[in-house]
């Protein structure tokens, strides 16, 4: 009753492609942006509940964008091109210690040449930017043996790329620029003379990147890219007989994922760590990526926000909970019960639903189109 | 859409559920966050530390009922050593209670630099003693910073100190090979730029040998040192990578007594799970090391004797434990100094910022704790987040810890340049102001 299209004509070309064809659906995207864009800066900014403390804004939802971010790229390759992935983190410490050496100057020296080469240090909006496509040259670099191995086989290839590139930045003194702990600092947030400093402002920065990026990958994987990825997904024997260039369609999809991927490591670095060592983009972050997308959904931008909302936020709810009801455990308990129940909760989620929160919520549509007379 | 929507309402409510029900906490209560771990590869070295520190915060309330009457309230948070995982935990602590966090001690060198920022801009002193950054000493740059007791740059100091009075003096040194092996992460590659500076001056080989974390796979550090022959290896390590380090370096038949490990790595857990190949192993010490002092018949008669206590009290006196009680009580007194000037009430950690700044512990007020023998005088100011840099180094006969030094004292003259040096570094990047020491009291 409430979500049903029956009676919404499209009577242009551009109404029938448009990316949310139905106007509840169109209703409810204004709503969310209309909240995350204007509703959550005006509560926090006049410290009206939940947002009493900074603690929603910087531990929750500043890592929540981010990391949905990257959990959207890491879906246009693994959900949409089904090119299993392991090296998400990887691509993440790209992009965020690229963006740092532009942003604080780069200096290389041909001393048997006689030159060098020197960049000035960029404003931090096109280090992120250029970070970005750093992680993108990366992926595609990385995407090669793609061309030829498939599967399991990708993942280990992938697996390299994070290992060289956690070494790369461990132990060449040149990427964090000879910091001696090996720990490097972000530089001053300044976009167009504005600085960005207070937890509202780093949110509503991060917002703005997901939100583009967000809608850039819808477009994206609806249009002629996405059709072909997704037939590479599917088959990539029928999609090659068809017409679709494997070498294209892939690398495309390494590339547009690791760009995603590259941006969201550049924000994790300078919007939410600050300061960072390459730990911080480790093989857990590509795991936990990756857990992202198979548990919020393979081939879904949606999902891969539940996904990221559920593997970060239900670990830290299970451990806040007990000492906030007043249960007398202690930190160990709470935390092994954290491991215990969030392991459960995942090993139950995929029995009953392998494919995803994405899937439960077509499911939830395809019941709320026919509520309240079901058949 | 209209199903993310939905979502976000549902985390929305969970989410709110956690911020909202915070209990109602009494007015006169001083909040002090506790960032511990007693998960993970370095539980073994976080848990004895935890339970020291709350088990000193909880006798300052049952002894003297709280901090000139206003009691300590704590809450722990698990941390595991993660970085990630300590923001969080930071985040979640720092405005509770009703003056907000009064510093913070994040037991990790990872957290504190990821800290170090957010702290200055929230207004609460992060205190590290015996890690965290070394060049954080100078406290015209680093406000809210107070590595404690010691940096890693006098541990190594120290340590080089140390081998060069086995050796027969400092020009002995000339020529030999000294190994790090170092913990790879902030924490252990800290003392690298002050012992390329000593090798430099003293003209020994310096070698850095990382270990990935957690620390489990030291086969090929062990294969290169046997090669390169060091004659001494310095351990900077922490959790399991202490006691893997001592069973290697066994394997392949490396004295041990050659080998000194930072005041992390010269605990009890990090040489009994090696059992006999541990004998002879010798590690710094931050001032104190193992055993009883009169505070410890405190804590066992206001908290072991009412059954309060948060280990088994056979634990009470380790190296670790002791670390912790030293911390916290470093912390209280700070807290009591900063009551002084702002009144006997909850603080806000910029006025127990002020406190720790101006801390003066003598040997008569040390008598009085009941820390008598285990610490020196300690004397912090804006020039000095310090506040002492003295270490003895100890070693492991097999059963306990013998102290086998004397006191030494780092030099200065070789720590104050490189900490001015890489502190105005920090100073240009994040456009800090450095304050002006002579107009601070």
């Amino acid at each position: 009753m409430l979500y049903r299209e029956t009676g919404q004509f499209k009577t242009t070309y551009a109404e029938d492609i448009a990316i949310f064809p139905i106007r509840q659906d169109r209703i409810a995207l204004a709503v969310l942006l209309g909240i995350a864009f204007i509703g959550v800066p005006l509560l926090a900014t006049f410290r009206i509940w939940p947002f009493g403390s900074d603690y929603l804004l910087w531990a929750i939802l500043l890592p929540f964008l981010i990391l949905a971010l990257a959990a959207i790229g890491t879906n246009i390759l693994v959900g949409y091109c089904g090119q299993i992935s392991l090296g998400s983190g990887a691509f993440m410490a790209i992009g965020a210690y690229s963006a740092y050496k532009l942003a604080t100057g780069v200096h290389i020296p041909f001393a048997a040449l006689g030159f060098a080469i020197s960049i000035p240090p960029l404003p931090v909006l096109a280090s992120i930017l250029l970070g970005g496509l750093m992680s993108a040259a990366a992926g595609i670099l990385f995407g090669i043996p793609s061309l030829r191995i498939k599967g399991l086989y990708l993942a280990v290839a992938t697996l390299a790329a994070q290992f060289f590139f956690d070494w790369a930045f461990l132990r060449l003194p040149w990427f964090t620029n000879y910091a001696p702990s090996g720990s490097v600092n972000a530089p001053e947030l300044v976009f167009f003379g504005l600085v960005v400093r207070t937890p509202v402002e780093r949110y509503l920065l991060c917002l703005v990147f997901v939100t583009l990026l967000a809608m850039l990958a819808k477009n994206l994987v609806r249009g002629n890219l996405g059709r072909q990825w997704m037939a590479i997904r599917d088959m990539d024997i029928a999609a090659e007989l068809i017409g679709i260039r494997p070498l294209y369609a892939k690398l495309t999809a390494f590339a547009v994922s690791s760009f995603i991927i590259g941006v969201a490591g550049a924000l994790w670095a300078f919007v939410y760590l600050g300061s960072w060592e390459p730990l911080a983009f480790s093989i857990d972050r590509s795991l936990e990526l990756l857990f992202m997308v198979i548990i919020g959904g393979l081939g879904s931008i949606m999902g891969s926000f539940i996904g990221a909302a559920f593997i970060l936020i239900a670990p830290i709810m299970l451990n806040v909970l007990p000492t906030e009801l007043g249960l007398p455990l202690s930190t160990q308990t709470i935390t092994h019960l954290q491991f215990i129940i969030f392991g459960s909760l995942i090993c139950y989620l995929l029995i009953k639903e392998p494919h995803g929160f994405a899937r439960l919520i077509s499911i939830g549509k395809e019941k709320l189109r026919l509520w309240p007379f079901p058949y | 859409m209209a199903s993310i929507a939905r979502n976000v309402l549902i985390l929305a409510a969970v989410l709110s559920g956690a911020v909202v029900c915070t209990p109602a906490a009494a007015q006169n209560e001083q909040f002090i966050p506790i960032l511990s771990y007693r998960t993970g590869p370095y539980a073994v070295n976080g848990a004895p530390y935890a339970n020291g520190v709350v088990d000193y915060y909880n006798l300052i309330n049952e002894r003297d009922g709280g901090i000139n009457g206003v009691k300590i309230l704590f809450e722990e948070c698990e941390t595991a050593y993660a970085t990630d995982k300590g923001v969080e935990c930071y985040e979640r602590l720092k405005s509770k209670g009703p003056t907000g966090a009064a510093f913070i001690n994040p037991l990790s060198t990872g957290i504190t630099f990821a800290l170090t920022e957010k702290t200055a801009t929230d207004k609460i002193p992060i205190v590290t003693m015996g890690y965290g950054r070394a060049d954080s000493k100078n406290g015209a740059v680093f406000a809210y910073n107070f590595p404690l007791l010691g940096t890693y740059w006098s541990a190594a100091d120290i340590a080089i100190q140390h081998v060069a009075k086995e050796l027969g003096g400092l020009d002995k040194l000339k020529g030999k090979k000294i190994s790090l092996l170092y913990h790879d992460s902030p924490y252990g590659k800290e003392p690298i730029p002050m012992l390329q500076v000593l090798a430099q001056k003293y003209g020994f080989e310096f070698t850095p040998i990382p270990v990935t974390h957690p620390g489990v796979e030291q086969k090929s550090q062990w294969l290169a040192i046997r090669q390169h022959r060091p004659d001494y290896v310095l351990v900077w390590g922490w959790g399991v990578m202490n006691s893997t380090a001592i069973k290697e370096a066994a394997a392949v038949a490396y004295p041990r007594d050659k080998m000194i490990g930072v005041w992390w790595s010269g605990a009890e857990p990090d040489v009994t799970p090696a059992g006999d190949q541990a004998a002879g192993y010798k590690a710094l010490m931050l001032q104190h090391g193992a055993g009883k002092f009169p505070v410890h018949a405190d804590i066992e008669k206001y908290i072991y004797a009412k059954g309060k206590g948060s280990t088994e009290p056979g634990k009470i006196g380790e190296v670790l434990y002791n670390r912790g009680i030293t911390n916290a009580m470093l912390g209280v007194e700070a807290i009591r100094k900063a009551q002084e000037k702002f009144g006997k009430k909850p603080l806000t950690g910029e006025q127990i910022r002020w406190g720790l700044e101006n801390l003066i512990l003598t040997d008569a007020r040390i008598k009085e704790l009941g820390f008598e023998g285990m610490l020196k005088p300690v004397s912090i100011s804006c020039s000095d987040h310090e506040g002492a840099r003295y270490g003895r180094v100890q070693q492991w006969d097999g059963k306990g810890w013998k102290v086998i030094s004397d006191w030494y004292t780092a030099d200065e003259s070789l720590i104050e340049p490189l900490v001015a040096d890489v502190s105005a570094k920090y100073a240009a990047e994040k456009k800090v102001t450095p304050r002006d020491c002579a107009k601070e009291t």
